[in-house]
């Protein structure tokens, strides 16, 4: 539990040992990028499993002061929402090297990257100051921009650039929000503590402006309604393993920025935002849902289909209750091993041995005959994808519409529909660019021959995802158990009981 | 009763078998097909097992299993048997080998073949021994999964479309019968199926649900309706059906009439029933009209077919929707239910297991006029096989007179005792209801006719083949079985008459 803050520490030494390694041997900057992968993965997982949730919600990792004068600490803690998405990062970063085994354009400066975004991550699933918090943050946004515009493929410069405006936009408002109730409560301390002690004191409008800033800013980078433009661009720009931690984890960083900062800090703010929250949730779900389901593009497809799984983050959240927000951080977790496999399957199993991502191409190729390992797995992602029982996603939407439904019925039957408009464009997904019908005249033995066989890293990433989604679908408690307790803890109390009407 | 868990090892043992199959990429296919059809006969060997020890004058579920499961969402692994599981256990397991022996011939990735047709073995088996909603769902959703594939890589030219359209359908009605349990968990805080049927049963339900306010007690009756009716299919909600049944290859067609659609039937007696006998009571004078264009439309569609398969396909819509009618004349009942609803409910309960055999026999037959012309399947496309093949033209003319219900065949039970039921409860539907049976009389009749009289013509011109080996052994077991029900219903009867008996004292108010 105590070694959590090494997570950060690993990342960013890797970033640093590969990108000196790099400039010897590629395949030292690999090793080195797994290596410091695995032990923070390693080490997020003992740390899992030894946890013991506290009445107190937060336990504390580190506290020391960073900047004094302005009551800015470096203060490091973690519940089981944190540790949750730790694990999920982990994973995510493990598998993403996994499947970026094949990188031999700048090896050293891409792992050097990669690593940097992950510490980032990591540093912001712990932090409990606010202002540490938001330092995390933009170490994150940056990375981002070199991996998408040095490594990226299809209109790599304008997804990048469009992704950082959009990022720095949201972390602006989210910098003004926390500043205005910094200044207001006094500039005593940025801790998350003491912000949302301080903003107790605040008036309506207060309250209603400065929870509009930081939910807003975090939700862009959540993908919310209509902001989440940024996200299949950019996805579609990034290259595999960036679009993996994009989708799998950077999106939830502005998921949890909503649950960590903005609804315990403002909750009356909350209070007056949650039905709007809670429609442009479901208006994400229905419409990301029906734009996937006629794109042409393969990525496209799986781009927008993040934006619909994150409405249901963002309606879990909107509920306001312990059991939907529950499921709302079970479906982080869910959809961010999902939205790794389903990327991973696109950019690297299927675009670098057909270079193609179009479906009417894909459609005459019958790549199911092929490379049926990638077609198994593709299926088996897209059926979690669509909430099939048996797969994380089912538990994590049961659980949020059951929740929802205690707030929002209406919102909640929207929801439903867009289950099915999930099944509807997944399986048509599935349906063209594995299973379409081949004519012999296109799917001769030069295809065959050319399709390189899916190398053993590639074999191994994807078994750990599927293995993740399967475990935890089958058992959810596994998570569940690690979430609830965080949420009944002092801080959400609140806001969480108290937030429903 | 044996300490061994029974019916997790009726599910796991064709999924066993499917993970064998998907870990054994190098089989030949012989060893394939022998591995499918072993471990596709372990059901019946297991539900042998069951029969021998099942008590059916016992109230309540038999070899129960429990256990801990969803601690958050109080959800338990929980499956048992009764008399109406039971029955449908045995179809499943008369049906799938049947199917897996009609897919002998297959040539085409048969050990892909074998292994999704096990895993669709394995859940239609969960749905029918499940007992908690979580995995009573995970069975019914995953059962699409191995079928989708099924129908589409095996299936006709449209099979692709026929599929998509199959699955996003039963998708449809799954979400919104998710969203219907999600409301009834929020209200109860259970997903146990007797523990609701209880709470159904006195009203505490209806007094429950009523709690969430405005019409949503209603949306989730409407919702889970909605869920089991595309299943079935209900009219207007089959619209599915032909072109999957058609489009499916001849194995697949056998196991989805026979068995999945009987998944919805089930589901109705199971859950849509004991949960909402009010609200059932107070829709079902609608349903029966649904039920009922169900049967005389699907009739008549058949009528006008020209596509055996397809003619083959409406008519299963129009057996079908007999159980359903069945069950909503019971439901529709006021004043304690007699001796009527006894035997309609019953009728219902033989009907879908004789539905079964007889539906899947008869799409075998036209897989097999299919594969021996080459892919034709038009009633005037053949002409005299009984001249020719005349073992085939008897095995197949049972199955018809079967289907449309002759006295000492099984078809003849379920449908007479519907009958007398319906007409005791509903008089005018059961003669609006005996359309159904004229029509259905009439293009058997026509198919019997042009396909094995008459002079020889078409595709069997130049003579047709006559049954052997692997196809005696599919049609011979089925046709033995049409006998043996149609003369000693007790057989089956007995297992669920006292399970009918309590259910119409308890539900009809």
């Amino acid at each position: 539990m105590n070694a959590l803050p090494c997570t950060v520490y690993i990342s960013l030494t890797g970033a640093l040992l590969t990108l000196v390694l790099g400039r010897r041997s590629p395949g030292a900057a690999r090793v080195t990028a797994l290596g410091s992968a695995l032990l923070a993965w390693g080490i997020a997982l003992v740390a899992a499993y030894q946890f013991h949730p506290s009445p107190a919600g937060l336990q504390t990792l580190v506290d020391v002061p960073w900047i004094p004068q302005l009551g800015i600490r470096y203060h490091l803690a973690a519940d089981g929402i944190s540790l949750t998405l730790v694990v999920l990062t982990g994973l995510a970063a493990t598998a993403g090297i996994l499947f970026s085994w094949n990188v031999e354009e700048r090896t050293g400066e891409f792992f050097a990257f990669y690593l940097t975004l992950i510490g980032g991550v990591y540093g912001v699933f712990l932090s409990a100051d606010a202002f540490l918090f938001f330092v995390f943050y933009e170490i994150a946004i940056v990375p981002k921009y070199f991996l998408i515009s040095i490594w990226g493929s299809t209109n790599r410069e304008y997804g990048a650039m469009k992704l950082v405006l959009y990022s720095f936009a949201g972390s602006a408002l989210v910098l003004a929000g926390l500043l205005w109730a910094y200044a207001a409560g006094g500039a005593q301390s940025f801790a998350i503590g003491d912000l949302a002690a301080a903003a107790t004191q605040f008036s309506h409008t207060q309250q209603v402006g400065m929870f509009a800033l930081v939910f807003l800013g975090f939700g862009v980078l959540a993908g919310m309604f209509p902001f989440h433009t940024w996200a299949p661009t950019g996805h579609v720009a990034a290259p595999t393993a960036a679009s993996m931690l994009l989708a799998g984890v950077v999106m939830k960083l502005g998921a949890y920025g909503c649950l960590r900062m903005a609804l315990p800090l403002f909750p009356v703010g909350f209070v007056f935002w949650q039905p709007v929250i809670a429609w442009l949730a479901v208006i994400g779900i229905v419409y990301a849902g029906l734009i996937a389901l006629v794109q042409e593009d393969f990525k496209f497809v799986i781009g927008y289909s993040s934006v619909s799984h994150m409405g249901f983050v963002l309606l879990g959240i909107a509920a306001a209750n312990v059991r939907a927000v529950s499921g709302a951080v079970l479906q982080m977790f869910s959809h961010g091993v999902i939205a790794g496999l389903l990327f991973a399957v696109v950019g690297r199993m299927v675009y670098d041995r057909t270079h193609t991502r179009k479906l009417a191409d894909l459609r005459s190729m019958s790549l199911y005959r092929q490379i049926p390992f990638a077609a198994t797995v593709f299926v088996l992602a897209g059926l979690a994808s669509m909430g099939m029982p048996g797969f994380s996603g089912f538990p994590a939407e049961l659980t949020i519409l059951i929740g929802a439904w205690q707030t929002s019925p209406w919102c909640t039957a929207i929801a439903a529909f867009g289950v099915l408009v999930a099944a509807a464009f997944t399986l048509r997904v599935i349906q063209v660019s594995f299973f379409g019908t081949s004519s012999p005249s296109v799917a001769g033995p030069s295809h065959t021959a050319a399709m390189a066989p899916i190398s053993v890293p590639e074999k191994i990433g994807a078994a750990l995802l599927v293995g993740a989604t399967i475990l935890v679908g089958l058992k959810p408690d596994l998570l569940l158990n690690l979430i609830e307790p965080a949420l009944r803890s002092p801080l959400f109390q609140g806001v969480l009981n108290g937030g429903a009407s | 009763m044996s300490s061994l868990p029974l019916l997790s090892l009726i599910i796991l043992t064709p999924w066993v078998g499917s993970l064998l199959l998907v870990c054994l990429p190098g089989l030949g296919a012989r060893a394939c097909r022998g591995i499918t059809l072993a471990f596709s006969l372990s059901t019946l060997g297991f539900a042998l097992c069951v029969l021998s020890s099942f008590n059916p004058a016992a109230p309540g579920y038999q070899f129960v299993e429990r256990r801990d499961w969803i601690s958050s969402l109080n959800v338990h692994y929980f499956l048992g048997l009764d008399g109406l599981s039971l029955l449908m256990v045995l179809l499943t397991a008369v049906v799938a080998p049947a199917g897996i022996l009609a897919s002998w011939k297959l040539s085409s990735d048969v050990r892909f073949f074998g292994l999704l047709f096990l895993a669709l073995q394995g859940a239609a088996l969960g749905v029918f021994l499940a007992l908690d909603f979580v995995p009573w769902f995970l069975f019914w959703e995953l059962s699409l999964v191995p079928a989708y594939f099924l129908i589409k890589l095996w299936g006709g030219a449209g099979a692709s479309r026929a599929a998509y359209q199959f699955v996003i359908y039963t998708i449809g009605g799954s979400a919104f019968m998710l969203l219907g349990f999600a409301g009834i968990f929020l209200a109860t805080g259970s997903l146990d199926f007797p523990e609701l049927s209880r709470l159904g049963a006195d009203g505490t339900l209806a007094l429950k649900l009523a709690s969430l306010g405005g019409f949503w007690p209603m949306a989730i009756f409407v919702g889970i309706l909605l869920g089991l009716a595309v299943k079935v299919p209900l009219f207007p909600f089959h619209t599915w059906l032909p072109s999957a049944y058609a489009e499916a290859p001849t194995g697949v067609s056998m196991f989805l009439t026979g068995v999945m659609s009987k998944m919805g039937v089930y589901g109705f007696i199971r859950i849509l029933w004991p949960l909402f006998p009010m609200r059932l009571h107070a829709s079902a004078p609608c349903l029966i009209w649904l039920a009922l264009a169900g049967v005389v439309l699907g009739a008549f569609a058949a009528m006008r077919q020209t596509d055996l398969k397809r003619m083959v396909a409406y008519s299963s819509i129009n057996h079908v929707s007999y159980c359903l009618l069945a069950l909503f004349a019971v439901a529709s009942a006021n004043g304690p239910g007699g001796e009527p609803s006894v035997a309609a409910l019953g009728g219902s309960l033989l009907q879908m297991f004789n539905h079964g055999i007889s539906a899947s026999a008869l799409f075998f037959c036209v897989g097999i006029l299919e594969t021996r012309s080459g892919g034709l399947r038009g009633a005037g496309d053949f002409g005299g096989i009984r001249s020719s093949a005349p073992l085939f033209a008897g095995l197949c003319g049972i199955s018809m007179f079967s289907s449309l219900g002759l006295p000492g065949l099984n078809g003849f039970v379920g449908e007479f005792l519907i009958f007398k039921g319906v007409w005791g409860l509903i008089p005018w539907a059961a003669a609006l209801s005996c359309l159904g049976l004229f029509a259905t009389a009439y293009f058997l009749l026509t198919f019997w006719q042009r396909v094995f009289h008459g002079p020889k013509s078409g595709a069997a011109a130049g003579g047709f083949a006559e049954l052997h080996g692997v196809e005696v052994v599919t049609l011979a077991p089925l046709v033995a079985l049409m006998f043996l029900l149609g003369i000693v219903p007790q057989l089956l009867t007995g297992l669920f008459n006292p399970l009918v008996g309590i259910w119409v004292g308890h539900f009809t108010k």
